[in-house]
C-alpha cells in the first residue's frame, strides 16, 4: 500500500495526530550561533538559522522528531519551513538548499522508522513548505501598488527546488503551510504538482492556510472559502488552518471550511495567543481540551500544534482525542466555484 | 444591497475591455492606470459580479498592461473582492495573466479553432492554474453559426474536456452571438440558432454555463443606443429560459423588457425570433423614430401632474404610481438644493411625509399589505436617485430610525416573508440591510458589525433552518454581542424561540409572527423609553413558556416496540392494484393555463398576510377591496405568464413496486435497485382504539405499491425578478414568487389527480370539482418529506435519486434540503384507501436510535435531521 492509501485508510477510522512547533523546541537547546554554523563556511551570521541545523546539528532535529512521535504523532514535518533559495538568501544559504532538504527528509524519515519498529504504527513524512518571505499579490512600495518583489515563475521555480529535494529525500507528503498569500500557494502547488509528476511517484499535496487578523482573511485578503476554491484544483488530500491564534479562536474558521471542503481537514493551531513578551502560556491541557471541543464539532481529521507548541502539548492533544470520531468528508453539490477575495458560486 | 452569493444569471462587466469601451481603451493607451482602475470600481460598485479584462489592442504590449492592470485591482479590496475574467485571444496574454490573479478567474476564451491539441493543451493549463474556462464555439472549419454547428462543436469540445478530467461545472461555451438584421438573409436566423443551441447544449453537456457577448447582436444599429438596448433585452429575455446565464453586458444600460415601447418591443421580438423575412426591414424603419429620442415617450399628464412637486411624490408614494417619482425626486432635490438644503432633506421631508401618510393608513387597517409593497417600491427608487448625491456629501447624519440586518439564514432560500418585512420596515423609516438567502452567519455577524446595526432578523421556512438560527445566537453569544435578535418565518415559533433560541443568548430574542407586528416590535427595541420594558416582558414572557413546558410535562411516549405493536392495520383486501403504467414519466412542460385551473388562492392571500378564505374573501367588507385589487394584479400577471409562458413546468413521477419491512418502505426502483425509505412512528401514548401511526403501514408486507413525484413551477421567474429588482419593484417580485408558489402546488394536485385516474389508475371514473381537490376528496395522499407525516428532511435526496428529479425537474437541493426552485413540492404516493395524513410529533430516544440505523447515518446526523420532533 502507499503511504497516501496507509493515511487513507487510517483516517477514516480516527483522527490522526500532527506534531507541534520546532522554533520553540530548539530554543530549549540555548544553541550559539557556532551550533548552528557548524564548520560550513558561511559569510552571514547564521543565529536563528533553525533550518541549517538539519547539516549542521541532525542530533537536534531528529530529538525534536522522535519527542512527537513517542508522544502519539501519526505524521512529523521536515525541518524546511525556510528552506528555498528566496529565504534562504537572507543567511546567505541558498545555495545549501537541496542539501538542506535532503537531509531534512532523511532524518524524518529515520525518526518515523525508529518510531515504527517500536510499536510498528507506521508513521508519515510531510515535506514542511512555507510562504517565503516575499509576496506576489502585495507590494512593498506605497507608491507604486504594481510593483512586486518577485514573480510567479521566479517563485514557482524556487519551491520546484525545493519539492524536488524533498521528494528525492523520501517524503511521503508535502505541506504547503502557513499560506498568507494565495497566489504563493498557487505557485507552491503547482511546483509539488510538476515535481510530483516528475518524480513518477504519488506525492499528495496538502495545504493550509493562516489568518492574519480577526476579520478571517490571510494578508492578501481572502476568506477561507475563497482561499480553498482558489486551491482546490490542485486536489490536496489536506486543506486545513495553521498557526494564525489558538484553537479558540480557529474554531469558526474551521467549522466553515469543514462544511466547504470535499477532502481532509488538517488543523494545528499555536499555543493560544502570545502574551506581551511573544511568548505563548497555553498549558497542554488548555489546548487539548480547545482541540476537543472541534472533534466533539466533527470539524477534523487530523491535528496538531504550530508556534508555542511542545511535545507535551501533542501529548495531551493525542489522549484528548483518542476515542473521537474523524470529521466525515462531505459530498458536495455540483456548482461553479469561484474567487475574487470573496467566494462566488454559480448554480451548475 | 442585496448579496447574494448564488446567482442564476450573471452579469459580466465589460467597461474594462479596450475592445469593448472607448473610455477604458483611451485611458489605457494614455497609460492613465489610477482612472482606469476607477473604471472597474464603478463595475463592481454597479453590480458587475465578474469583471471581464481585455487589453487586446494592436498598438498595446497586451501582456503587460494585462499584468499591470490585474496587479493593480489586486490591491483594491472593493474590487478584487469578485472574481477576475481574463480575456484575450492571445494566450500568451491570458497565461500572463494566470500568474497574476489570485482568486479562481475565468479565461476568456480557448477553442479548437487550431485543432485539438492546442485546445487540450490551453485546457490542461487552465486546470493547472485553476481557472474556469470559456469555450468559444470554433473549430478548424471556422465559427459556428448554425444550431447545429454550434451544439456540434460544444458536444465535441465538452467530449474532449471529460477526457483530460476538467470539471464541467468550470466550462463555459460561448456559442457565438453574431448580428441580425444585417440585410443579409442568412444572417436572419442567428438569434434563432443561438438561442436553441443554448437548449439543447444544456441538455447534452450536463454542468456547463453558456455566455456570449451582447453587442454583436445589434451591430447593424450602430449610432442607435434605443433600438440597440431593446433588441439586446428581448434576446436576453427569451435566451436565458434557454440556458444563458452569463453575459458580458453593461448592465446598468439594459432595458426591462416590460417597458420596452411595445411597438419597438414586437420588431425586435420579430427580428431575435426570426417571425418573417421582412422582419429585418421592418426594424430598420422604425429605428428612424427612435434616432436621438427617449424611449420611452411621454404619457399625457394627468391632472395631479399640475401640482406641486411634494404634493405629487406624497399622491405617487400613497398611490404606488412609479412611472414619473424619478422625475419628481429630481425636481424635489434641485428645489432643496435651490432654498440651501441638502438631498436629504427630500428624503426627510416629502418623502418620509408621504410614507407616514401610508404608515398611518396601514396602521389603521385602510391600506393593507400588496398597496403598501406598491408604495415601498416608489419609495425605492426614489431613494435609489438621491443615493449617489447622498453619498456624495457623505452625510453621516442620515441615520433613520434603526438598522436592522436581515437574512434567510444558511440552507434555505425562502425569501417572500423576509422581503415583505423588509419592506414594511423601510416603509417605517428603519434601515434595512437585506443579506438576501442561503446566508451563513459569519456575513450575518460581520454585516451587523459593519453596519454598526441596531439588530438582526432571521428568517427561514423549513424546519433546519430552526437549527441554523440556535447556531446564529449561539455565534452572537460567543462573539459577545448584545443586540437584539428577531426570529420570523414560517416554521418559527414562540415556543421553539422561547425553549431553544432564546436561551443561547443574553441579549433580547424576539419572535414576530409577522410583517404587521415587525414594526411595532422594532421600535419597541430602538426606543429609549420603551426598550427595558419590551425586553423584560418578553423575556418573562418566554421564560413562562419554557417553566409551563417543564412543569406540565409532556404527554408521554411509549417505547417504540410498543408503538409498532399498535400500528395500523390496513384491510389487505382494499390494496390498489398494479399501476397501468408503472416507472419513470417525466413532463418537461406542463401547460401552464391548465394548472392556472386548479390553483388553491387561500393560501395565495394569506401569504400577503390577508385573512380570509377564496372566493368569499373577495367581498369580505374589510380586506374586500385589498384582496380584490391584489387578485385582478394576479390576474394579470397569470394571463402574462401564460401568454409568454414565463415559467417552464417540469415534473416527473415514479411508479414502483415495494413491500414494507417493519416501519421500513422498500422499495423496487429497478432491476437491482432497492431503495430502502425508512419512516418514523407516533410515539406519543395514543387512547385505546387509536393507532400508533406510520407511514409504512399503509403499506403490504406481502408486496404493494408506492409513487413518488417532484414537480416544479419555478424554472425562469429568475430573469423576471431580476427585472423587477433592477426595478425596485419589490411588489411584483413577490407577485411572481407567490404565484409560482401557487402553480407549484397546483401542478401537485392536478398530477396526483392524473396518477389516480390515468398513470396508476386506481381511480379512472373520478370527477371531483377543483373545490373537492382542495378538501382532498380522493382516495390516496401526497406527504411530502418534511411535512408532519415524514418530518425528516433528508429523505428527499432518496426521493429525488429514485425520480432522477434533478434531471427530469432541474429542482436542486440545498444543504439543509430545500429545493430550488424555491417554487417546488415532492412527496410520495400512497394509494391505500385508508391512508390518510397524520402527524408524527415527538420521538423517543429509541426510535432515534433505530431510525440511525435504518436510515444509514451515525447517531449524531440522525440527531441534527431529527431535532424538531426531539425533546
Amino acid at each position: 500500500m502507499t503511504a497516501e492509501q496507509l493515511f487513507r485508510e487510517r483516517a477514516a477510522r480516527q483522527i490522526l495526530v500532527f506534531d507541534g512547533g520546532y522554533g520553540t523546541s530548539i530554543q530549549k537547546y540555548g544553541l550559539q550561533e557556532a551550533d548552528y554554523r557548524g564548520d560550513l563556511p558561511l559569510e552571514k551570521d547564521q543565529k536563528g538559522n533553525n533550518d541549517l541545523l538539519c547539516l549542521t546539528r541532525p542530533d537536534i532535529v531528529e530529538a525534536i522528531h522522535t519527542a512527537y512521535l513517542d508522544n502519539g504523532a501519526d505524521m512529523i514535518e521536515t525541518n524546511t519551513f525556510s528552506s528555498t533559495g528566496i529565504a534562504m538568501a537572507d543567511y546567505g544559504c541558498e545555495h545549501l538548499v537541496r542539501e538542506l532538504n535532503l537531509a531534512a527528509a532523511r532524518i524524518a524519515r529515520e525518526a518515523c522508522n525508529k518510531a515504527e519498529a517500536k510499536n510498528g504504527v507506521k508513521r508519515f513524512v510531510a515535506g514542511s513548505i512555507g510562504p517565503t518571505n516575499k509576496t506576489l499579490s502585495i507590494s512593498p512600495q506605497v507608491n507604486d501598488p504594481a510593483f512586486r518583489e518577485v514573480d510567479f515563475d521566479t517563485l514557482k521555480g524556487q519551491y520546484r527546488e525545493q519539492c524536488d529535494a524533498l521528494i528525492e529525500g523520501g517524503v511521503d507528503f508535502l505541506l504547503v503551510e502557513t499560506c498568507f498569500d494565495t497566489l504563493n500557494a498557487k505557485a507552491a502547488g503547482m511546483a509539488a504538482r510538476e515535481a510530483e509528476a516528475a518524480a513518477g511517484r504519488s506525492v499528495p499535496l496538502m495545504m493550509s492556510f493562516t489568518i492574519t487578523d480577526m476579520s478571517g482573511r490571510n494578508l492578501s485578503g481572502h476568506t477561507i472559502a475563497a482561499f480553498w476554491y482558489s486551491l482546490r484544483h490542485l486536489k490536496p488530500i489536506t486543506i486545513g488552518v495553521n498557526c494564525a491564534f489558538g484553537a479558540d479562536l480557529l474554531r469558526p474558521y474551521l467549522s466553515e471550511l469543514s462544511k466547504i471542503s470535499d477532502t481532509l481537514i488538517l488543523a494545528y493551531p499555536n499555543a493560544g495567543l502570545p502574551n506581551e513578551l511573544g511568548q505563548y502560556d497555553e498549558l497542554p491541557a488548555r489546548t487539548a481540551e480547545l482541540i476537543a471541543e472541534w472533534t466533539r464539532e466533527g470539524l477534523v481529521n487530523m491535528v496538531g500544534g504550530c508556534c508555542g507548541t511542545t511535545p507535551d502539548h501533542i501529548g495531551a492533544i493525542a489522549r484528548a482525542i483518542a476515542s473521537a470520531p474523524p470529521r466525515v468528508v462531505p459530498e458536495l453539490p455540483v456548482f461553479t466555484r469561484l474567487a475574487g477575495l470573496e467566494p462566488m458560486h454559480i448554480a451548475a | 444591497m442585496n448579496t447574494q452569493a448564488s446567482t442564476n444569471f450573471v452579469n459580466v462587466g465589460e467597461r474594462t475591455n479596450v475592445t469593448g469601451s472607448a473610455a477604458f481603451k483611451k485611458l489605457i493607451m494614455a497609460g492613465d492606470y489610477a482612472r482606469a482602475v476607477e473604471v472597474a470600481r464603478q463595475q463592481v460598485e454597479n453590480g458587475a459580479q465578474i469583471i471581464d479584462v481585455n487589453m487586446d489592442e494592436g498598438l498595446l504590449d497586451s501582456q503587460a498592461a494585462m499584468e499591470t492592470f490585474l496587479k493593480l485591482i489586486t490591491a483594491e479590496p472593493d474590487i478584487s473582492r469578485v472574481p477576475v475574467m481574463i480575456d484575450s485571444s492571445k494566450w500568451s496574454v491570458i497565461e500572463a495573466g494566470l500568474k497574476c490573479v489570485s482568486g479562481k478567474p475565468i479565461v476568456n476564451s480557448i477553442s479548437m479553432k487550431e485543432g485539438e491539441a492546442q485546445f487540450l493543451e490551453h485546457a490542461r493549463k487552465c486546470m493547472a492554474y485553476g481557472a474556469a474556462v470559456v469555450v468559444m464555439a470554433f473549430d478548424e472549419v471556422g465559427q459556428a453559426d448554425t444550431k447545429e454547428r454550434k451544439v456540434e462543436i460544444c458536444s465535441r469540445a465538452y467530449e474532449l474536456l471529460m477526457g483530460i478530467g476538467f470539471p464541467p461545472e468550470d466550462i463555459i461555451f460561448d456559442p457565438n452571438i453574431f448580428a441580425v438584421a444585417t440585410g443579409i438573409e442568412e444572417h436572419n436566423n442567428y438569434a434563432v440558432d443561438f438561442i436553441e443551441a443554448c437548449r439543447e447544449i444544456k441538455q447534452r453537456c450536463p454542468h456547463v454555463h453558456i455566455s456570449g457577448g451582447l453587442s454583436n447582436l445589434s451591430f447593424s444599429f450602430r449610432g442607435n443606443e434605443t433600438v440597440r438596448r431593446a433588441m439586446h433585452s428581448v434576446f436576453l429575455y427569451h435566451a436565458i429560459p434557454a440556458g444563458l446565464d452569463m453575459a458580458i453586458v453593461n448592465a446598468g444600460q439594459l432595458d426591462v423588457y416590460d417597458t420596452i415601447d411595445p411597438e419597438l418591443r414586437t420588431a425586435c421580438e420579430d427580428v431575435v425570433l426570426n417571425r418573417d423575412a421582412d422582419a429585418g426591414e421592418r426594424l430598420v424603419d422604425l429605428a428612424e423614430k427612435y434616432k436621438g429620442t427617449d424611449a420611452v415617450a411621454e404619457k399625457a399628464a394627468e391632472e395631479w401632474r399640475g401640482w406641486p412637486v411634494n404634493k405629487r411624490l406624497e399622491h405617487a408614494l400613497v398611490k404606488g404610481i412609479d412611472l414619473y417619482v424619478v422625475d419628481d425626486t429630481e425636481e424635489a432635490r434641485l428645489e432643496a438644493l435651490h432654498s440651501g438644503g441638502r438631498p436629504i432633506h427630500v428624503i426627510e421631508g416629502p418623502l418620509m411625509d408621504g410614507m407616514n401618510v401610508v404608515g398611518d393608513l396601514f396602521g389603521s387597517g385602510k391600506m393593507f399589505l400588496p398597496q403598501v409593497v406598491k408604495s415601498a417600491r416608489v419609495m425605492k427608487k426614489a431613494v435609489a436617485h438621491l443615493l449617489p448625491y447622498i453619498e456624495a456629501e457623505k452625510d453621516e447624519g442620515a441615520k433613520g430610525k434603526g438598522k436592522i440586518i436581515m437574512a434567510t439564514v444558511k440552507g434555505d432560500v425562502h425569501d417572500i416573508g423576509k422581503n415583505i418585512v423588509g419592506v414594511v420596515m423601510q416603509c417605517n423609516g428603519f434601515d434595512v440591510v437585506d443579506l438576501g438567502v442561503m446566508v451563513p452567519w459569519t456575513t450575518i455577524l460581520q454585516a451587523a458589525k459593519d453596519n454598526d446595526a441596531d439588530m438582526i432578523g432571521l428568517s427561514g421556512l423549513i424546519t433546519p433552518s430552526l437549527d441554523e438560527m440556535v447556531t446564529v445566537a449561539h455565534e452572537m453569544q460567543r462573539a459577545g454581542m448584545t443586540m437584539p435578535l428577531l426570529i420570523g418565518g414560517a416554521t418559527t415559533s414562540k415556543v421553539h424561540t422561547a425553549l431553544k433560541i432564546e436561551p443561547g443568548y443574553d441579549g433580547p430574542v424576539v419572535h414576530v409572527l409577522d410583517a404587521s407586528r415587525a414594526v411595532g416590535v422594532a421600535t419597541a427595541l430602538v426606543s429609549e423609553t420603551q426598550k427595558d420594558g419590551f425586553v423584560a416582558q418578553t423575556a418573562a414572557e418566554y421564560a413562562h413558556i419554557r417553566d409551563a413546558r417543564a412543569g406540565k410535562g409532556q404527554s408521554a411516549l411509549v417505547p417504540i416496540e410498543d408503538a409498532r405493536a399498535n400500528g395500523f392495520v390496513i384491510d389487505e383486501a382494499l390494496k390498489p392494484g398494479a399501476p397501468l403504467q408503472p416507472g419513470l414519466h417525466a413532463f418537461p412542460d406542463w401547460d401552464l393555463a391548465d394548472l392556472r385551473e386548479t390553483i388553491d388562492w387561500t393560501p395565495f392571500f394569506r401569504a400577503w398576510e390577508l385573512a380570509g378564505n377564496y372566493p368569499a374573501i373577495l367581498t369580505d367588507p374589510v380586506v374586500g377591496e385589498s384582496a380584490s385589487s391584489l387578485f385582478a394584479d394576479a390576474q394579470a400577471m397569470l394571463d402574462r405568464i401564460v401568454a409568454e409562458k414565463w415559467i417552464l413546468a417540469k415534473g416527473v413521477v415514479g411508479l414502483w413496486p415495494c413491500r414494507r419491512e417493519g416501519d421500513d418502505i422498500i422499495v423496487h426502483v429497478e432491476d437491482e435497485k432497492h431503495v430502502r425509505v425508512p419512516m418514523l412512528r407516533q410515539q406519543i401514548a395514543k387512547r385505546e382504539g387509536r393507532a400508533n401511526m406510520c407511514l409504512a403501514d399503509f403499506i403490504s408486507h406481502d408486496g404493494d405499491w408506492i409513487g413518488g413525484f417532484a414537480v416544479t413551477a419555478g424554472h425562469g421567474i429568475e430573469s423576471h425578478l431580476a427585472q423587477f429588482k433592477a426595478r425596485h419593484d419589490d411588489y411584483n417580485d413577490i407577485l411572481l414568487k407567490a404565484l409560482a408558489d401557487r402553480l407549484a402546488e397546483s401542478f401537485a394536485e392536478r398530477l396526483h389527480q392524473y396518477v389516480r385516474t390515468t398513470l396508476w389508475g386506481y381511480a379512472p371514473d373520478e370527477q371531483l370539482t377543483n373545490e373537492a381537490l382542495i378538501k382532498e376528496q380522493y382516495r390516496g395522499i401526497r406527504p411530502a418529506p418534511g411535512y408532519p407525516a415524514c418530518p425528516e428532511h433528508s429523505l428527499k435526496p432518496i426521493l429525488f435519486e429514485m425520480l432522477d428529479a434533478p434531471h427530469h425537474t432541474g429542482i436542486t437541493l440545498t444543504e439543509s434540503f430545500a429545493m430550488w426552485p424555491t417554487a417546488a413540492v415532492s412527496g410520495f404516493y400512497f394509494g391505500h384507501p385508508q391512508s390518510e395524513y397524520f402527524g408524527v410529533a415527538r420521538v423517543g430516544r429509541d426510535q432515534l436510535e433505530d431510525y440511525a440505523e435504518r436510515r444509514g447515518i451515525d447517531l449524531e446526523t440522525a440527531e441534527r435531521y431529527l431535532r424538531p420532533n426531539l425533546d
